[in-house]
């Protein structure tokens, strides 16, 4: 017969930091028991080949996503304000770099 | 990993809830973004058909990855040498892990781990059927490498632009790890092809018995896969199979003459008009008797996979009740 599988273990994302200096990235999710678990899991399953040098695991159920249907509301308003972009600015050429 | 058909019905999907019905704006956004080769992400309104076909293929791309494990698994203990086992380990835990990834982005569509190894463990979802071939010799896992990895790659590369996000992401992570399966496997049989004659014998008779078996798993020809269009409209597949199967061939063919073996198909010859390599009939009724179950392996694979759950259970039941006793002793400790 079968047995359930994973049904209690929460899932958790992973965090990735490649190198040192560098940010922690998203690279993916994966069920475990616990944190510890988790951490040890995620080595296993995302840095085979030393893909990074720390790891973070973080309940998926704690992250706060915002909604796509929000997205015109949170980020069209910046569209129109291209002052805020180096590239507004007109520098005589002789300034040089700036 | 590997890919046959990704259109090969079976239940999976069918039991992810219906989704409350689209508005047209909904559905024109979805259709723009498609028609703008944009990513569709878990969040993101789809078509109900869209969420199925994703989640039956990613589900059945899941399940081969597992079960794929199993023929070469079965060298691990009988490597030629330390090397060669060490390798055979890596590779055999790499096909572990891509189960592992695609699992995960076929849950951000709404199915359950759960669901998806229900389906697997009690026959109902599909897997690759190259798997449900047994592997008689040592050369056998360097053809799994050259041949069926190779193939796999060929079937993977274009859905690393899949217009589903999560899938699509997984597909770059496994696809910079399958070249070292296949360079190994070849490079197994390049220094069996250097041996004895009884060793050159073994790795003809390994590419003798796979080499069909590996056309067939990039699916039926185009005119019989009716999905295949829609996959396509969808950016879910972006080559149709017998392209695929085309370009594989072209790949090889060369390849086997650097290694010195004969491809089984007098057919197989070189067509200037085309471009391309001219091939045999490929036997497709096999093909879906195996898929249908009554290949060599299928009952002992499935059993196989079944039996290491099972077996596997008390250790998540262990791992549970630690978890569970570490947060209960926190909570003490805090109050
Ligand atoms: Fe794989
Ligand atoms: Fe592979």
């Amino acid at each position: 017969m079968n047995t359930p599988a994973l049904k209690d273990w929460p899932l958790w994302e992973v965090f990735v930091r490649s190198k040192q200096g560098l940010e922690h990235k998203h690279c993916g999710s994966l069920h475990a028991a616990d944190a510890a678990q988790a951490l040890h899991m995620a080595r296993d399953v995302y840095t085979r080949r030393q893909e990074g040098v720390s790891i973070w695991v973080v309940p998926s159920v704690a992250i706060t996503a915002s909604n796509p249907d929000d997205k015109g509301e949170l980020f069209d308003p910046a569209a129109d304000k291209i002052y805020r972009h180096p590239t507004f600015y007109e520098i005589p050429e002789e300034v040089g770099h700036m | 990993m590997y890919t046959q058909a990704m259109d090969i019905p079976d239940d999976s999907g069918k039991k992810l809830a219906a989704v409350s019905n689209a508005t047209s704006e909904q559905e024109a956004a979805f259709e723009a973004r498609i028609d703008a080769d944009g990513r569709i992400e878990p969040q993101d309104w789809m078509p109900e058909a869209y969420r199925k076909t994703l989640v039956r293929q990613i589900s059945q791309h899941a399940h081969s990855e597992i079960v794929g494990m199993l023929p070469e698994g079965n060298w691990i203990s009988r490597a030629p040498s330390l090397k060669r086992k060490a390798i055979l380990i890596a590779k055999v835990q790499d096909e572990g892990g891509h189960g592992l990834y695609l699992y995960s982005a076929a849950e951000t569509l709404g199915t359950s781990r759960d669901q998806m190894l229900e389906g697997l463990h009690s026959g109902k979802a599909k897997y690759s059927s190259i798997f449900n071939y047994p592997t008689l010799n040592w050369a056998d896992v360097g053809v799994i490498g050259w041949l069926v990895d190779g193939a796999a790659i060929m079937n993977q590369v274009p859905l690393c632009r899949c217009s589903y996000g999560p899938y699509a992401r997984a597909m770059v992570r496994v696809c910079k790890e399958e070249s070292f399966h296949q360079r190994q496997g070849y490079e197994a049989l390049l220094v069996m092809m250097k041996g004895t004659d009884e060793q050159r014998a073994m790795v003809q008779d390994a590419v003798n018995r796979y080499w069909w078996k590996c056309l067939a798993m990039f699916g039926p020809p185009d005119a019989d896969s009716p999905h295949s269009a829609q996959g396509m409209r969808w950016g879910i597949k972006r080559i149709s199979n017998d392209d695929l199967r085309q370009k594989f061939i072209d790949a090889t063919v060369p390849q086997a003459k650097v290694l010195g073996v004969t491809l089984p198909d007098p057919d197989l010859k070189w067509n200037e008009a085309r471009g391309h390599y001219d091939y045999g009939q490929i036997d497709w009724a096999e093909f879906w008797n195996t898929v249908e179950g009554n290949g060599p392996c299928n009952k002992e694979r499935l059993a196989t996979r079944v039996k290491a759950h099972n077996d596997g259970q008390w250790v998540r039941d262990a791992a549970q009740a630690y978890a569970r006793k570490q947060k209960e002793r926190a909570l003490k400790e805090a109050a």
